[in-house]
């Protein structure tokens, strides 16, 4: 899973990916793993650090993850 | 450490351009209680999905209703409405307020002797009711409110045959101005139909005209409609006064009050547009009592008011089984329960609250039900929190038809449970089992092996 590389974030949710012009928004967890990404940042790990920090099982998070990454994808923010 | 409190990761599309003034209204302010009892309690108790109903709110109801009436009026009589909601501890309740019972079939009936209300305050309406039924119902001293003409004849003949003398009203259907028109039931009035059946009934030496009924339709948005109502009943028990020199006793306007449920389609909440009872009550009683009628003539109002009575007071707590995406990218939150056990998600777009705290992000989603149907839609759009498998709901606005015109479809119905106005709770109607199913089922004895085992 990886960022391309001219999308801009704000580290607070906003998204801005300037090859289609369209802006986004994300929820805290939604920053946090786009902050993950950006520092490239593998699955296993961002599953590690974010059930580790919220109170959240790993199957639960990688099951949102999943959804949460098909959203990425369709909006053209994933490579 | 603590951990921190988790809601799953969304991202939404930033679109610009002019608001939308009907835009959806979110739902996330928590309902946490029902009265004073936690909803997570409830479900731990009673299990999930289940019915819930305030006792404390049915009598709110019931006392605000005739009190808007009684100080408009001076003789006012409401008859619950038993195919609203039939649970008899719901029927008790309201018997206890003072209600009568207005029952359209002979299960009904049998429902309101059983629930000890006396004959002559049972109101016998609907175009089906047997011979049997007929007698019984004319017997007892009931109200016999008669449909059509077959049963008006089957009637004389029957008092003949047995001696009897019943009481009785006709159903009248008319033009209020409202569409659909409701012409399916009772005698015309534009066209003569109800004034022959009158003179047919005063003509008859066995029947006692005491009423006349109508029911002009059901979600009545229009108080006006009442009094155009109000006025052609007036007009006939007028005529019969006039001509036969008879004082009705009184005339039945039915029931049909919305409750403040949002219709599918609507644009704006129920809430913001439907009527009050006391509007309905002023377009109602200005005319009775303008009428002309002499004080000792007056004859009495009964209101078979049932929706606006008791929706309020019933919930309906459930829990997310999964969520999932939708080809299109939509949101798709899966319910414990759906359709069979929500028959209004039919009609309405209900109000759907979670019944615990999230934070302040929200996505568009379809509500569905747990059946393995296409067509177990709960809510098609509604804008909620990030739901999690588990979390619990709260629908409101579900007290009326819900608990009579449920299915048994797929999966079993739920408990249905009463909060008191102690606020104590008791199970009223037990949640199914297989084995209460399947006691009138039979299977013949050549069908009994099977040869799989």
């Amino acid at each position: 899973m990886k960022l391309k590389k001219n999308i801009a974030t704000s580290g607070e949710g906003f998204i801005f990916n300037p090859g289609t012009g369209d802006s986004f928004s994300t929820n805290e967890i939604g920053a946090e793993i786009i902050t993950l990404l950006k520092e490239e940042k593998s699955v296993a790990e961002i599953t590690q650090l974010i059930s580790g920090k919220y109170d959240v099982d790993a199957s639960q998070f990688e099951n949102d993850l999943d959804d949460f990454a098909a959203q990425l994808k369709d909006y053209s923010i994933l490579e | 450490m603590e951990k921190l409190r988790y809601e799953r990761p969304i991202i939404k599309k930033m679109n610009t351009g002019l608001m939308n003034k009907f835009g959806t209204r979110t739902e996330y302010e928590p309902v946490t209680h029902i009265e004073s009892v936690p909803v997570k309690s409830l479900i731990k108790e009673y299990g999930s999905p289940l019915f819930v109903l305030s006792e404390k709110q049915i009598r709110r109801n019931y006392q605000n209703a005739t009190r808007i009436f009684k100080t408009r009026y001076p003789k006012v009589q409401f008859a619950w409405s038993y195919k609203t909601n039939y649970m008899n501890a719901v029927c008790q309740v309201f018997h206890q307020e003072g209600s009568w019972a207005e029952v359209v079939s002979g299960f009904e009936y049998e429902k309101a002797l059983g629930n000890g209300v006396p004959g002559n305050k049972i109101i016998f309406n609907g175009p089906d009711k047997t011979d049997e039924q007929l007698v019984a119902a004319a017997r007892n001293n009931s109200l016999i409110h008669i449909d059509h003409y077959d049963e008006l004849y089957s009637l004389i003949k029957l008092s003949e045959e047995h001696n009897l003398r019943p009481r009785v009203a006709i159903r009248i259907n008319m033009d209020t101005g409202i569409y659909p028109k409701w012409d399916r039931f009772g005698f015309n009035f534009e066209n003569g139909q109800a004034w022959n059946a009158i003179t047919r009934i005063i003509n008859s030496t066995n029947l006692d005209l005491v009423g006349l009924h109508c029911h002009i339709g059901t979600f009545m948005l229009a108080p006006s409609a009442y009094g155009i109502a109000a006025k052609n009943l007036c007009e006939l028990t007028w005529s019969i006064k006039e001509k036969y020199n008879k004082v009705l006793e009184y005339i039945d306007l039915g029931g049909g009050f919305p409750s403040e449920n949002t219709l599918k389609g609507a644009y704006l909440p129920g809430s913001d547009t439907v009527p009050s009872i006391d509007q309905f009550a002023d377009a109602i009683t200005d005319v009775i009592l303008g009428y002309g009628f002499k004080q000792e003539d007056l004859p009495l109002l009964i209101l078979e008011t049932g929706r606006a009575l008791i929706d309020d007071a019933g919930f309906l707590l459930g829990s997310v089984l999964a969520t999932k995406r939708l080809s299109d990218g939509r949101r798709a939150t899966v319910l414990d329960f759906g359709v069979n056990s929500l028959f209004t998600a039919f009609w309405y777009d209900h109000k759907v609250s979670p019944a615990q705290a999230f934070g302040n992000h929200t996505e568009e989603m379809v509500l569905y039900g747990p059946l393995c149907m296409n067509i177990d839609i709960v809510r098609e759009s509604i804008t909620m929190p990030l739901l999690e498998k588990g979390n619990h709901l709260v629908v409101h606005k579900v007290g009326a038809y819900n608990m009579t015109q449920w299915m048994q479809f797929i999966t079993l119905r739920p408990n249905i449970v009463m909060i008191d106005t102690d606020n104590k709770t008791h199970v009223i109607r037990k949640a199914e089992t297989l084995e209460y199913l399947e006691l009138n089922e039979q299977v013949p004895e050549h069908l009994k092996q099977n040869p799989l085992k």
